[in-house]
């Protein structure tokens, strides 16, 4: 028996999904701690937005944003800060 | 690792936690096309995913295996030493939280001695960890690592490295699991460098047969600068039931394998 196998150049694309809302819901509402910034002391170093487990944060010239939808309030940002920029205060709602 | 990859890289992910973080198509999370498999089969499947690629023209596609440690040291065990014994050509990352977290922290063989878990609940593992780096490098595959989420950048590194070299590539990555380790969430980095600085989780890259040290560690190795393994112990609940004949042994874990490192390295 012969095995053919044709080469066929496909498209050079895969499928990805992107993330949305998923079945969890809004995560933010798991938070007991709200992480707030204070970026006239943050020197955008950027470590807080690689060590975030949730990737809730992002860095640009104005400083440090966290998306309050999502972050879960873990806390490891006010840890690797290394000027001390974030602090935890409690949520209120 | 989407960023590393560059859209360029599909991710193969057995039963773990990422399962469960990532969730399912078409919502899942990661920005790359994820293929979920059974728990045995991560690397069988990623090889040929692999081959099924190079049939079609695709060269330039990396399949990347993103596996717990029970995945990989215990079920995925016979099926990753296939894959890396015929190099095929894909990127296995164990990420090693040193327990099977998400079905109630069981004990793997991957956890370390003196730790409890729910199937070690009075005096904690009585084995030592099971260095599944050492038996890749055993395999005599082009490219081994270890890493860890307290040096990010050393890491991208590393995975930077990595999708450079053809063939079977292994990151052991050590990430700590608040849950299952019993310390507070946001120590979570600092549990991780302590681990690095204590000597208990070595970074070292295997490649063209030279073990070379790196940078975090080396300093660490070459001063015999290391932290006492009690600061280590002291911040995770897991260690609460460690006497004096456990840490002897851990101590003893240590050295064995910074020894045994020191004479590969060049």
């Amino acid at each position: 028996m012969v095995i053919t196998m044709k080469l066929v150049k496909t498209e050079d694309k895969l499928p990805i999904s992107y993330p949305s809302e998923g079945a969890a819901g809004k995560t933010g509402t798991w938070r007991l701690e709200r992480p707030i910034v204070n970026n006239e002391m943050c020197t955008r170093c950027y470590l807080c937005e690689i060590y975030c487990p949730g990737n809730v944060i992002t860095v640009d010239k104005e400083g440090a944003h966290i998306d309050y939808n999502y972050c879960k309030g873990c806390g490891i940002c006010v840890k690797v800060c290394p000027k001390n920029a974030i602090k935890m205060e409690p949520e209120e709602e | 690792m989407s960023s590393a990859t560059d859209g360029k890289g599909i991710l193969v992910v057995p039963a773990c936690c990422t399962s469960v973080v990532v969730g399912t198509a078409p919502k899942t999370s990661m920005r790359m096309p994820i293929v979920h498999v059974p728990f045995a089969s991560a690397a069988a499947v990623a090889s040929g995913l692999r081959e099924a690629l190079l049939v079609r023209g695709l060269e330039d596609k990396q399949v990347i295996v993103w596996a717990g440690d029970g995945g990989t040291a215990d079920i995925g065990m016979a099926s990753l030493s296939g894959a890396a014994e015929k190099n095929a050509d894909i990127i296995y990352i164990m990420y090693d939280n040193e327990a099977y977290m998400n079905t109630g922290i069981q004990r793997s063989s991957s956890t370390p001695r003196g730790a409890w878990t729910t199937t070690t609940p009075i005096m904690g593992k009585t084995e030592p960890k099971k260095d599944v780096s050492r038996i890749m490098i055993s395999h005599d595959v082009p490219y081994v690592a270890t890493a860890s989420i307290a040096y990010p950048h050393d890491f991208y590194n590393k995975l930077q490295t990595s999708l450079k070299i053809r063939g079977f590539r292994f990151i052991q990555l050590h990430s700590p699991c608040p849950v299952g380790w019993r310390f507070d969430d946001s120590l979570t980095v600092d549990v991780a460098r302590m681990a690095v600085e204590t000597g208990m989780w070595i970074l070292y890259e295997y490649k063209n047969g030279v073990i070379e040290i790196s940078n975090p560690s080396r300093y660490l190795i070459q001063q015999n600068k290391f932290k006492p393994i009690e600061e280590y112990i002291k911040i995770q609940g897991r260690f609460a039931s460690v006497d004096e004949n456990t840490l002897k042994g851990l101590y003893e874990y240590r050295n064995r394998n910074i020894e045994f490192l020191n004479k590969l390295a060049k």
